[in-house]
């Protein structure tokens, strides 16, 4: 799953590593900086294993004031 | 009749590190402060709970965000929700906003540096158990000490925040990016306040400012008249 910082959430971060890949010379408009968590969940399906991450990130792994979500399901195994 | 002392816990979390200044600093109060380790699933007898600074679970994915899901933190949330004094200072301000007991969310500090000096805050309520011995509008200087200090709101809960007077303190300099200059607030009913500085470290003038004993005093008064009532 992939947390960001909100938009509209200043994200200093993302604006230290944007201004210095434009000194580099690259031509960045916007730089906003997130937290991957690769979560393994044995689950019956990916409908399942979904609504089962969901709730993780309503719990735990994100913070609704200030982070947005989203979650990725790649069937792994057997 | 003499006045009782009252008895004040301190929960100890892995990473907790102002844990034992707060204790130095109650007995300095006439307060007699205990431990209470983070395992613990019920408190002992308590007139009042402080959530000490440190780096709890060792602030991972965002600070105070595993702590608030300690056996102690549901303790201490059953204390709150039945009207106990509860103040967090500086991490422990950050696991009652995890634990959505306080409005908000603290954030890494706007510069991205962690600060570490004497701060002048602006005392806006002295009605609460936390700040009656303050008159409102009083400048304290308080140490902070954080790299994760900036709290935010967005616009609907701070307009909320401010319509209920929830913010009882906001520094009068720039510190961290705090939305509105926010330093410290109490949730709706007033029994629980958070705030980044550090009253504990400055309740000694040999320390440099002794304003934060002005803090810490005002809930071991208010800490007091609950032993009073419960006697």
């Amino acid at each position: 799953m992939l947390v960001r910082p909100k938009q509209g959430i200043l994200d200093p971060q993302g604006e230290a590593v944007e201004a210095s890949l434009r000194q580099l010379g690259f031509g960045v408009a916007q730089a906003r900086i997130g937290r991957v968590v690769d979560l393994e969940v044995d689950a019956e399906d990916p409908a399942s294993a979904r609504a089962e991450v969901e709730r993780m990130c309503e719990q735990l792994l994100a913070n609704p004031l200030i982070e947005s979500y989203e979650i990725l399901v790649r069937e792994n195994g057997a | 009749m003499s006045s009782p002392q009252p008895r004040i816990g301190v929960v100890q979390f892995p990473g907790s590190n102002d844990d034992r200044d707060v204790l130095w600093a109650f007995a300095a109060l006439d307060a007699e402060a205990v431990l209470v380790w983070h395992e613990e699933t019920e408190l002992p007898d308590l007139d009042a709970v402080v959530l000490p600074g440190g780096f709890s679970y060792g602030d991972y994915l965002r600070c105070g965000a595993i702590a608030r899901f300690s056996p102690a933190m549901s303790a201490v949330a059953d204390f709150a929700d039945a009207g106990g004094l509860v103040l967090g200072i500086c991490n422990g301000f950050q696991i009652l906003c995890e634990a959505g007991v306080l409005p908000g969310v603290l954030r890494p500090n706007a510069s991205l540096s962690f600060v570490c000096r004497d701060v002048r805050v602006t005392v806006e309520r002295a009605d609460t158990p936390f700040t009656s011995r303050c008159e409102p509008g009083r400048e304290l200087v308080v140490p902070v000490k954080h790299g994760e200090g900036c709290w935010f709101a967005d616009d609907e809960l701070y307009e909320q925040l401010l319509a209920r007077n929830q913010v009882v303190l906001r520094y009068a300099e720039p510190v961290n990016g705090s939305l509105y200059d926010v330093a410290g607030v109490v949730n709706e009913r007033g029994n629980v306040m958070g705030l980044m500085p550090h009253p504990e470290h400055a309740v000694d003038p040999l320390l440099g400012s002794a304003d934060g004993a002005l803090i810490l005093a005002s809930l071991v008064d208010a800490a007091r008249d609950r032993a009073l009532t419960t006697v």
